[in-house]
């Protein structure tokens, strides 16, 4: 029964979602169909931070190694979430000034607004800033020229560095007129567009046959490994 | 100076790499002087895209990144709202990331609030905020807003909405603008809203590991596209050649200052991709330089190894 709910319900939504796209008499299924996603969708964040609390309490309990973090990790969530859900610090909305919840939980200067605007903003951005250093750290250590192919790359990859900047325009803008296709700015497009372009489609079908047939053994129930290895 | 490189210490390239970003950074912010932007194609499309669309157009701008890509996507962001003010055109705004709405509100004050204070929410502008479902969103906004959007982020109600109650779903949308980071962005845009609805028409920006992987979908389904900081400084030499006389900085008459070159002196808020592309073109080079070294390292060994 575990399993064959599941399955049941699988098959129905895949369906009606496929026939949805075929005819206009089931088109409105399939948008039903989709509103049950994004409920689904929203009531997939209480389970996703049920999940996060039961993973780093264990990690507590268990006193594994860097048990610390999760201590911070769990703070930090219940701090956010309880703050943010109270709307704690926010004050009632102009239209509605008579509810006291009626503000939002975004107001500038209210704690939720401190928390986004001191912690998370600066460690976001952060620890995306920090991938230039290792970027350049592993081009250094790891991009050789030990072959055909990784020549070709490495060539590629300067035209492209080079082409996004001024440099680009800098190095071959004494390049006459009918040499143009020549200048890196527009070397750089021509891969972008051409080669990168070829490519990727050719990927990106790959995938959606891949797509396609994976969803067909779902859908009929032939792959059940979604479902995990629970009885039935 | 071999031996020095052969065993260089990571650490010296993470001082590498921040000086070759500080330095032009502070450079650029002391002279206010950075490089020239020649704008492609893309750029242009996207321009044209929103140019070219008649005063009071209804524009869909979904800002899907978060504070990480804020610098690579922000000024992008920033432009695209400040275009479609100066074009008078009618903007919603929507977001399919949860901080989605902190993106759209920083445009808000930054731009519409500060530059067209003229401009009246609900009638000129709409933040609809964010749902849940990223591209379950845009399978039900795409023939049905009121499905999910019943109020905006302030709680009102969307019929009470004077902008929402001309439209009924993203179909009634004359342009649909997207600023991406990642899953879900403009490719699930491109996916369940242009391509099955071929009439409406999209540009997006999105950050530099995106941008090869929309390419297949240009010019069909993504009319235009910029790709990270580089399109958006792009785009900011189009919008700034054209609204130069608007975004300029005041003097003390109110007039807009002009440098010595005659050109419009930009307030630096508009020129945020321009300014940054010198702080990426010294990186590049800094790159290239480590990559060249590199191999002249791995060369030189592999030739002492084929003598023994």
């Amino acid at each position: 029964m575990k399993r064959t709910i599941p399955l049941f319900i699988t098959a129905i939504g895949g369906f009606v979602l496929i026939a949805a796209v075929f005819s206009g008499y089931t088109q409105s299924w399939g948008e039903v169909a989709a509103i049950w996603f994004d409920v689904l969708a929203a009531i997939a964040y209480i389970l996703g931070g049920g999940n996060l609390m039961k993973i780093h309490l264990k990690k507590i309990s268990d006193r594994t190694e860097g048990w610390a973090y999760s201590v911070v990790t769990i703070i930090a969530f219940l701090a956010t979430l309880i703050i943010g859900l109270g709307k704690i610090g926010v004050n009632p909305s102009e239209q509605f000034p008579d509810y006291a919840w009626s503000g939002s939980y975004r107001e500038v200067g209210g704690p939720f607004w401190w928390i986004y605007e001191y912690a998370f903003k600066p460690l976001t951005a952060t620890m995306f800033a920090m991938l230039a250093f290792y970027v350049a750290s592993a081009a250094f250590r790891a991009f050789r020229a030990k072959n055909l192919e990784a020549v070709l790359l490495l060539g590629t990859a300067f035209i492209i560095l080079l082409g996004r900047t001024y440099a680009g325009v800098w190095v071959t803008g004494w390049l006459p007129d009918w040499l143009s296709g020549l200048k890196l700015e527009n070397v750089t497009v021509t891969i972008m567009k051409v080669f990168n372009t070829a490519g990727n489609r050719a990927i990106m079908i790959g995938i959606a046959l891949g797509i396609a047939s994976t969803s067909l053994r779902v859908l009929l129930g032939v792959d059940r490994s979604y479902l995990g290895g629970g009885e039935e | 100076m071999y031996e020095f490189f052969k065993t260089l210490d990571r650490r010296w390239i993470f001082l590498m790499m921040f000086l070759a970003v500080a330095v032009p950074i502070l450079i650029i912010g002391a002279t206010g002087r950075t490089f020239p932007e020649e704008p492609t194609s893309l750029a242009r499309a996207v321009f044209h895209a929103i140019e070219d669309l008649p005063e009071g157009s209804k524009v869909l701008l979904s800002y899907d990144y978060d504070p990480a890509s804020e610098g690579e996507l922000s000024p992008m962001a920033t432009m695209f709202a400040y275009h479609c003010a100066a074009k008078r055109h009618r903007m919603y705004f929507m977001a399919l990331w949860p901080v989605g709405p902190q993106m759209v509100d920083d445009t808000i004050e930054n731009v519409l609030k500060k530059d067209f204070p003229e401009l009246e929410y609900g009638k000129d502008y709409v933040n609809l905020g964010y749902k849940s479902g990223y591209e379950g969103v845009i399978k039900v906004i795409i023939t049905d807003f009121t499905e999910l959007y019943t109020t905006d982020t302030r709680g009102t109600p969307w019929g009470t909405i004077p902008m929402c109650q001309e439209v009924s779903s993203v179909q009634d949308m004359d342009l649909l603008v997207n600023v991406s980071a990642g899953y879900a962005g403009t490719k699930e845009w491109v996916q369940y809203a242009v391509t099955p609805y071929p009439k409406l028409t999209m540009v997006a920006g999105c950050t530099g590991v995106q941008a090869p992987l929309l390419y297949p979908y240009i010019p069909q389904q993504l009319q235009g596209l910029l790709g990270a900081i580089k399109g958006a400084a792009e785009y900011e030499a189009l919008v700034t050649e054209c609204y130069g006389a608007r975004m300029a900085r005041r003097d003390a008459e109110g007039n807009p200052m002009v440098d010595d070159d005659g050109m419009y002196v930009i307030r630096g808020k508009y020129t945020e991709g321009i300014r940054r592309m010198g702080p990426q073109l010294v990186a590049h080079l800094l790159m290239i330089l480590l990559i060249i070294v590199g191999n002249v390292i791995y060369f030189v060994e592999r030739r002492k190894e084929g003598r023994r």
